[in-house]
């Protein structure tokens, strides 16, 4: 093969590299608002007194930690339609990191609920809330205002992670290389440029978020 | 159809299981010698190697392990070299731990006061000698928590070896998914294989992490 | 011929100049206190001395050698020039003994016997011999910093730098340590201490030395410059610290 990188065949599937991308921002979007979801309920979940919930959670959190990515998606579109559960592979990839997330966030949230000072919940029971108020209202946005950048960076984790959904004929940007390449067989440069991108995106979705952060909790 | 009992599906997995160990201690000791060399360069006094690490810790850090392996693979072909999968998944891998260990080192070497780097330069010793007899013996010990729970994503980044052909576990268990057709069964005990590969390391991660923040604060 | 001499020592923050031309000369055996408000550069202007901080202009003679704002290797000046900190910065994964056996050994390269006998004289020297094997974290502030100056001591300097290395002390602890240092300056040792211990100043120090805004001030015998200060700005301090 050549030594010499060859571009030239890649701009003519520029479509593809750009409804790929697409594919991998939205994942990541609805990903993200469901992951943070189940994240917040399992934060609750984690740092309450019934030790069934925290126990549950616990579990859930340490098998997702413990297992690849890739063996979760597998285990969710391989693994469940033989319970008679029948999903496509976009619907099995979006569970598949919700379900990532969730347990990661899990944890990151909780380590935001935690440090929060004793001293505003013993505040806000003074003033008669009850704990699911306190939690909302308390608790809640200073929480998420110190872990934000650290969610952040699992959200651009998960992105990144999603590469491999491509697995599963999920057509994102990591699928649309293996396309392109298939048909120019420049597999090199192909994946080169499909790397650029994924660190564009990268920084970019970053950028955006703790840009939100700022706005949202109003302070610098 | 031969029909497969679970314990040849577990006994084929068990083998395979071992490719994944043998890649994550390539990937990991690999990784950390090259990570050493990254954490020197990218605290050093040269503008230029400290800003070059920063871009190759960033470039590992910012893009899918997926496409590493990719380059890897596809890179050494397009250059003329036939490599193995098992070869470009070591390289990828242990490039990619040396990133993220440098990083985390750094992060370490920085937590050490600047009073240690005053009080030690004020003895007259050399850059070596403070990283070697103060600074370092210090950072270690912060580090190894850190370093023992990112040891869990080395052998978790080993399944994606299998997307470009290396046979370890999870590879195995798609060939053996494919020919049983019990895919619940094979992905339920493979994800338990893993975990009985990562809960203990992320459990000693946490213990190391106690044991290190509650005793020693200075 | 003095030990230190200090020419026309000119130093930026930036755009805040925090040292505006500073001459001093030590000699052998002389015992310096410097004093002043926070901010008059009494620190900034220390830590020049041993490198710790670069100056824009000017020149520090340290024994006749020179040091001027384009030099980069300060190792030869720091086997001369010892400093002991305010926070004492003991190696806190090393003994007592080790923290004053480590220069020595790995900088000098002197052999382990003789440095280890070097350190237990020193810390006897500061009347810690029994706390060779003892840990920084077990010993007391005050027993820190007496270890900080041993440490400093093993390496045999022409000049001992101190700064405030009295003012993260409880008050009790105080005592133990300017005993140690009166003892050193009774034994001819050259000593630059920036300070707050004004009675320590008068009645140890050879000269005092006023900085403010980044000048000197005002200089000379301890108690005839507390007695009748010649500015304004020193009598201020004076009975603003009283």
């Amino acid at each position: 093969m050549a030594y010499k990188l060859d571009f030239a065949d890649v701009w003519p599937y520029s479509e593809q590299l750009v409804h790929g991308a697409a594919c991998t921002l939205e994942l990541t979007a609805v990903a993200t608002v469901l992951g943070v979801a189940v994240g917040t309920a399992g934060a609750a979940a984690r740092s309450s007194r019934n030790t069934f919930w925290r126990a549950l959670f616990g579990a859930y959190v340490e098998l997702v930690r413990n297992t690849p990515f890739l063996v979760q998606l597998f285990f969710v579109f391989f693994g469940l339609p033989s319970l008679g559960v029948k999903l496509s592979e976009g619907q099995a990839a979006l569970i598949a990191m919700v379900v990532n997330l969730g347990a990661y966030s899990t944890e990151i949230i909780r380590a935001g609920v935690e440090a929060i000072p004793k001293g505003q919940l013993e505040a806000a029971a003074s003033l008669a809330m009850n704990r699911v108020q306190i939690f909302l209202r308390v608790v809640l946005k200073p929480a998420f205002e110190k872990i934000w950048p650290a969610l952040v960076s699992q959200i651009v984790i998960v992105m990144l992670g999603s590469a491999v959904v491509s697995q599963i004929a999920v057509q994102d940007l990591t699928y649309a290389g293996s396309y392109i390449q298939s048909r120019n067989f420049r597999a090199f440069e192909v994946y080169l440029v499909i790397t650029g991108l994924y660190l564009v995106m990268a920084v970019f979705v970053r950028q955006l978020l703790l840009g939100f952060g700022r706005w949202y909790f109003g302070r610098a | 159809m031969t029909s497969f009992s679970y314990w040849d599906i577990l006994r084929n997995l068990l083998d395979a299981g071992v490719w994944t160990v043998a890649l994550s201690l390539i990937a990991f000791f690999g990784g950390g010698i090259v990570g050493l060399v990254v954490l020197f360069l990218r605290t050093s006094k040269r503008p230029v190697l400290r800003l070059a690490m920063q871009g190759y810790i960033n470039l590992f850090q910012g893009t899918p392990l997926l496409m590493q392996l990719f380059l890897a693979f596809f890179g050494l072909a397009t250059l003329g070299i036939e490599v193995s999968p098992w070869f470009a998944a070591s390289l990828a891998l242990t490039l990619y731990t040396s990133a993220y260990l440098g990083e985390i080192w750094r992060g370490c070497v920085e937590a050490i006061p600047k009073g240690q780097w005053e009080s030690s330069a004020s003895l007259a010793m050399s850059y070596f000698e403070q990283m070697r007899h103060v600074i370092l013996p210090q950072a270690v010990r912060i580090a190894i928590p850190s370093t023992v729970g990112f040891s869990v994503q080395v052998v978790k980044g080993t399944a994606l070896a299998s997307i470009i052909g290396f046979v370890e576990l999870s590879k195995t268990s798609t060939m053996i998914t494919n020919a049983t057709f019990a895919p619940f069964t094979v992905y339920g005990t493979v994800a338990v294989l893993y975990f009985a590969l990562c809960y203990p390391l992320s459990w000693y991660a946490r213990r190391l992490e106690v044991r290190f923040n509650v005793a020693g604060s200075h | 011929m003095s030990l230190v001499a200090i020419k026309g020592l000119h130093k930026r923050f930036g755009a805040l100049e925090v040292l505006k031309g500073i001459d001093l000369e030590i000699a052998p055996g002389e015992v310096v206190a410097i004093i002043g408000k926070s901010g008059s550069g009494k620190s900034t202007l220390l830590r020049t001395i041993n490198g710790l901080e670069h100056f824009d202009a000017g020149s520090i003679d340290i024994e006749g050698e020179r040091i001027t704002p384009a030099a980069t290797d300060y190792r030869a000046l720091r086997l001369k020039v010892g400093m002991v900190f305010q926070q004492f910065n003991l190696f806190p994964h090393l003994t007592a003994g080790q923290n004053v056996m480590l220069a020595p050994t790995v900088v000098k390269k002197t052999p382990r016997a003789e440095a280890e006998k070097i350190a237990r004289d020193m810390l006897a020297k500061v009347g810690l011999a029994e706390k060779f094997d003892a840990y920084p974290e077990k010993l007391s502030g005050g027993q820190q910093q007496r270890v900080a100056i041993a440490r400093s001591l093993a390496m045999q300097p022409k000049v001992l730098l101190c700064d405030e290395i009295t003012s993260a002390l409880d008050p009790e602890l105080v005592n133990e340590v300017l005993k140690v240092v009166e003892k050193l300056a009774d034994e001819g040792m050259t000593l630059v201490l920036v300070t707050h211990e004004m009675r320590f100043a008068r009645e140890v120090c050879d000269t005092l030395v006023f900085m403010h805004q980044g000048r000197v001030h005002e200089k000379g015998d301890p108690e005839k410059v507390f007695a009748s200060p010649a500015t304004a700005e020193l009598a201020q301090f004076t009975s603003s610290t009283r």
